[in-house]
């Protein structure tokens, strides 16, 4: 439907066909992952659940940032959209940090990411009434891992239905 | 009720001898100083009434037990193996023949009696010089006999401080979050046990989570973090009566909480809006107060010991460093400026320094620094550790560490150790289940 989509799916196609193709070998593996991160940013879809269709309940962030990057704002775009439409939902956001901060650090950061999500809605036209915001800091890994690619699924704000 | 239990008499005034022997504890463990610690001798009649009482077949050699474990655990003592020992207990508290003491190379010598005395534990102990041939110490106790590893963290307490001249920290306590479960969805529960890692106490259920508890000055109250009905908010919580209240019910999330040294008022962090900022709550009449005010994050806030200073976590100048400030936020000064980022500063008890995390080049270290940021000493080195505790006389830190998974995400842990503030004698404490956020007790018999 959109441009992005699109090119994901492309992106996925072309994926395929390597893996096809080729042989697997470790050097095509480590490709596929640095290929879900950009800078350190996750962009894989491998955690991902959907609001509704079309609609991503999470985004990531860069270590140490509150930043929303470029897909970010992409998906709390839509997700406004989606509370515009269903204006009976209220949603709680959830800040995360990876495991590489002191605690309660962490817990800041986790509260400045939901923030960060939380502004962006707004500007949206999404009432603060219906926004709440919980840090869970590290507490909340969706990756057990001690990898780079882990800890970048890890640094999240998650849009959570509340009722 | 700890503290009104325990009723400590002396017998004896120390002696003022000039000893020979002397612990310099600023050295680091390099030698540390061989002591024979005899076994408490025990009339056959006592023995059997606290057999009857404790379940335990010789309570005097369970004390002396503690005593050589203590002593042994502080780096500072060597206790020898009772299987040299040529004197029988007994006579060796009346009169120690030095000559035979010496032989296997003693320096000190404890020795003492355990008896049964109208249904309560009375200990006399005495610690001998053994190369002056002198008696340097006599002291004695009476307790209930339930408090009976107590009476041998008091004696190692009373041996530590008259051979290094300062205060010991046997007889304290550690609060912590006890760990369980996948990384994933940890259950997390308060938990309180001996320094030594006996009695060992569960105080939540595991039903919501819990972070970072911290003792008042007293040792009987504990602040900390719980997400109670999925709202973080600073909790207090008694120990003796185990009522908990929430003194941090803000708007938004309160943590990072941490007593005064009076006790008064609890300092925490309040985040809201994306920014945190530092607050204290006076716990007599509720009036709040915030200390700082920045679209930054100010964390992790930690009194000097006279209460007229703050050392904090903030990332004002782009990235997590470690700041000073006075106790009404004024006069904020920065003063970690080496390599990498700092967090969770703790003022130790003496007051002259401040202990650290730091992160560098996806390393963390346990670090300390002088308050004005001199000094910078890194003690260990590890994939992830944080969150330094001072033992009350400042010598030695507490923290956890958390060890890095395979590539399935399996072999997560989560520990307690310590380490001397010499950055000697690192030593994994044992817990029941995994361990962090580890917080030390004040001395709990002055």
């Amino acid at each position: 439907m959109t441009l992005s989509k699109i090119l994901k799916n492309t992106l996925l196609v072309l994926t395929a066909c390597l893996v096809l193709s080729a042989c697997a070998t470790k050097k095509e593996i480590a490709t596929d992952i640095e290929g879900s991160m950009q800078g350190d940013v996750y962009t894989g879809t491998d955690t991902v659940k959907y609001l509704a269709e079309g609609v991503p309940d999470r985004v990531f962030f860069a270590t140490n940032e509150s930043i929303l990057t470029t897909a970010s704002r992409e998906t709390l775009r839509a997700q406004a959209a989606w509370l515009r439409k269903n204006s009976g939902i209220n949603v709680v956001l959830e800040g995360h940090a990876d495991e590489r901060g002191t605690r309660e650090y962490n817990l800041a950061l986790g509260e400045r990411r939901a923030n960060a999500a939380k502004d962006y809605l707004m500007t949206y036209g999404i009432s603060s009434d219906r926004i709440t915001v919980l840090s869970y800091g590290k507490e909340r890994p969706v990756d057990s891992g001690s990898n780079p690619l882990s800890w970048s699924k890890n640094r999240r704000s998650v849009t959570v239905k509340a009722n | 009720m700890i503290k009104k239990i325990i009723t400590l008499f002396l017998i004896l005034i120390p002696i003022n001898s000039h000893a020979l022997i002397e612990v310099d504890i600023t050295r680091g463990n390099l030698d540390p100083l061989p002591l024979a610690v005899s076994p408490l001798s025990i009339d056959e009649k006592s023995r059997k009434s606290f057999q009857k009482v404790l379940k335990k077949e010789n309570i005097g050699e369970e004390i002396s037990t503690i005593v050589e474990n203590n002593l042994s655990t502080s780096g500072l003592f060597n206790p020898l193996n009772k299987e040299a020992f040529l004197q029988a207990p007994d006579i060796a508290n009346l009169k120690p023949r030095f000559e035979d003491w010496n032989l296997i190379k003693a320096q000190a010598l404890i020795t003492g009696k355990v008896n049964f005395v109208d249904d309560k534990l009375r200990v006399e102990f005495r610690l001998w010089d053994v190369l002056a041939a002198k008696e340097m110490m006599a002291l004695a106790f009476t307790t209930v006999p339930t408090n009976w590893r107590r009476v041998g963290h008091i004696i190692s307490d009373k041996v530590y401080e008259r051979l290094t001249g300062e205060k010991g920290y046997f007889d304290t306590r550690i609060i912590y979050v006890a760990e369980e479960g996948p990384k994933t969805q940890r259950i997390k529960k308060l938990a309180i046990m001996d320094q030594d890692g006996f009695n060992n106490k569960f105080l939540t259920l595991g039903n919501e989570l819990v972070l970072t508890p911290r003792f008042n000055p007293t040792s009987q109250m504990v602040t900390y973090l719980s997400y109670f009905k999925n709202l973080p908010r600073v909790y207090l919580l008694d120990i003796e009566t185990g009522t908990q209240e929430v003194v941090g019910d803000f708007p938004g999330m309160t943590f990072a909480p941490r007593f005064s040294p009076d006790g008064k008022k609890i300092i925490m962090s309040f985040a809201k809006d994306g920014k945190s900022d530092i607050y204290t709550m006076d716990l007599e009449n509720r009036i709040v107060e915030r200390i700082t005010n920045h679209p930054s994050i100010d964390t992790s806030p930690s009194y000097s010991p006279d209460g007229k200073y703050i050392t904090f976590n903030s990332d004002r100048s782009g990235y997590q460093q470690i700041y000073i400030m006075k106790s009404d936020g004024s006069d904020v000064k920065r003063i970690s400026f080496g390599n990498g980022l700092y967090g969770t500063p703790v003022w130790s008890p003496r007051g002259d320094l401040i202990a650290f995390t730091k992160l560098h080049k996806g390393k963390f270290y346990i670090g300390v620094m002088r308050t004005d940021g001199k000094g910078e000493r890194l003690l260990t080195e590890n994939y992830y550790q944080e969150a330094p505790s001072w033992s009350p006389n400042g010598r030695v830190l507490i923290f956890y560490r958390e060890t890095k998974t395979n590539d399935k995400g399996e072999g997560f842990t989560a520990k307690l150790w310590s380490i001397d503030l010499t950055g000697y004698n690192e030593r994994k404490i044992k817990t029941p289940t995994d361990a962090s956020d580890p917080s030390w007790s004040s001395l709990l018999s002055n």
